[in-house]
């Protein structure tokens, strides 16, 4: 087991919260921790279309949008495309110990939406060297992450 | 053959400078890498080289003793038969280890401009004979062949007996529908075919949605599979979609799976095969680092002792997770009726 088990009734609880503070926490957070080391990509192609995220063991979905001065919070019902896996699926891709094929083959990934946005935002990612990314991101939280591939790795 | 001729050297494939570099740091001999635009077979959104990343690759694999393999390999037309030529000069000057090439257009311009640069037959050029390959060889001086996948390995040994080409083979990827450089299924469902547009099932075609009956997938509309919640799925083409034929719906053409020929290694490094070849240029580096791993593995073990080469189970479960719908087969390898 890679992260802690979800409570069983967390997902239905989450449910009924409203998601536009969770987009919120999400963009703040990718602000803070990757967009130092992101910001030279060219974002362009993507200006203005938004993105979703669907957790599907925790029942959380968040929307962003990315633009030139970084990502902000977006409805989930605007995403061009959506992304859904587990939480612990979409930590394994962000830290690049899985192939997005891979699950997709797998029906732990689902694309839903503009299949070309969804593709040119994962090869625009995996154009990006991870090290690079994690040196950029605030100390604690790139050394963590480091850590937490490691020990994934070896599992 | 002669005896100078690599044995088994691994080329993997690279999408991005971080797939590159996993396949360099796991063990490929070789890569294998296009730029970001139509005139390589992997023309995806995002996907490729540009000239900084290209660069880099190249520097990066060089200064390890790798080789630098640049897949031209779309067939040009005649309104931007530039780019192409434009594609090759800029390989020539950065110095990659040859270039992969369909287009005897186009290999006539290579081999009058740059002489020096080494010239390999791709996939996509579909020479199944040694004829086919003294051809490419006489008129314009190609040094290896990557064979298609419909040859079985008895067949591919006739042709390494018959030419002092170069043979390389695929040995781990998906799988197509067998007439490579002439299909034209993508492009009748959408317009787009690999041969000019450079990629088969292009992504502004595709749409997936999860319905009350499973998960669809859509090319240009055109629904073309279903999967209910249990089923692996495979990649959006045509020649993998589920068709009703006389009131029965199934795989018509083809099922969704990879094509996997480690347990024929000990043949391949008998009958002289140069390389092999490992496809995904659109996949992760995850992907790239984990069948780059296993397969060094297995050359280095077949090299070491043909006779007691045995596949490891953490081996075929590796490959098995990352195959498409989760299956391998050994395709037109192993065939037993000629």
């Amino acid at each position: 087991m890679l992260l802690p088990t979800i409570p069983a009734a967390l997902p239905r609880l989450i449910a009924h919260l409203p998601m536009a503070p969770v987009s919120y926490a999400l963009s703040v957070g990718l602000n803070r921790i990757a967009w130092r080391g992101l910001q030279a990509l060219d974002w362009t192609p993507m200006h203005g279309r938004s993105f979703a995220i669907r957790i599907l063991d925790l029942g959380v979905s968040a929307g962003f949008r990315v633009g030139p001065s970084g990502f902000s919070a977006a409805k989930v019902a605007d995403a061009a495309v959506t992304f859904s896996a587990s939480a612990e699926d979409f930590v394994r891709l962000a830290l690049r110990l899985e192939d997005p094929d891979t699950l997709f083959f797998n029906r732990r990934l689902l694309i839903e939406g503009d299949t070309d946005l969804g593709l040119a935002a994962k090869n625009l990612l995996d154009g990006v060297e991870l090290e690079t990314l994690t040196a950029q991101m605030p100390m604690p939280v790139g050394m963590a992450l480091n850590l937490l591939r490691q020990r994934l790795t070896l599992q | 053959m002669s005896d100078t001729q690599p044995l088994l050297e691994l080329i993997c494939p690279a999408g991005s400078l971080p797939a590159l570099k996993a396949a360099v740091d796991h063990g490929a001999d070789g890569v294998y890498l296009g730029l970001k635009d139509n005139t390589n077979a992997r023309n995806f959104a995002g996907l490729n080289f540009d000239d900084k990343s290209l660069a880099e690759g190249i520097r990066y694999a060089q200064a390890r003793g790798r080789k630098v393999l640049m897949a031209l390999n779309t067939y040009p037309q005649p309104q931007t038969l530039k780019r192409w030529h434009a594609a090759v000069d800029k390989a020539a000057e950065l110095g990659v280890n040859a270039i992969i090439l369909a287009d005897p257009g186009l290999m006539a311009y290579a081999r009058k401009v740059h002489p020096e640069l080494r010239l390999h037959l791709s996939v996509q050029g579909s020479a199944t004979s040694y004829e086919a390959i003294h051809f490419y060889r006489e008129r314009f001086g190609i040094q290896r062949a990557v064979l298609p996948r419909v040859l079985s390995l008895a067949q591919v040994e006739n042709v390494i007996r018959n030419t002092p080409v170069e043979i390389e083979l695929f040995g781990f990827g998906g799988l197509c529908v067998m007439v490579e450089g002439r299909c034209l299924l993508s492009s009748y469902a959408c317009g787009d075919s690999p041969n000019t547009f450079g990629a088969c099932s292009p992504g502004h075609a595709v749409r997936w949605q999860q319905t009350p009956q499973g998960m669809e997938t859509r090319l240009n509309g055109i629904l073309i599979d279903r999967y209910a919640d249990h089923e692996k799925a495979g990649y959006p083409t045509l020649c993998k979609g589920r068709f009703a034929v006389q009131g029965e719906t199934y795989y018509a053409l083809e099922e969704p799976t990879s094509l996997n020929s480690m347990e024929m290694l000990p043949e391949m490094l008998k009958i002289g095969i140069a390389a092999i070849k490992i496809e995904g240029r659109q996949r992760s580096p995850a992907y790239v680092a984990q069948v780059t791993q296993v397969w060094r593995a297995a050359i280095d073990a077949v090299k070491r002792n043909v006779d007691a080469f045995q596949i490891q189970p953490h081996w075929t479960a590796q490959l098995t997770k990352v195959s498409e719908g989760s299956m391998h087969t050994l395709g037109a390898y192993n065939r037993p009726w000629k």
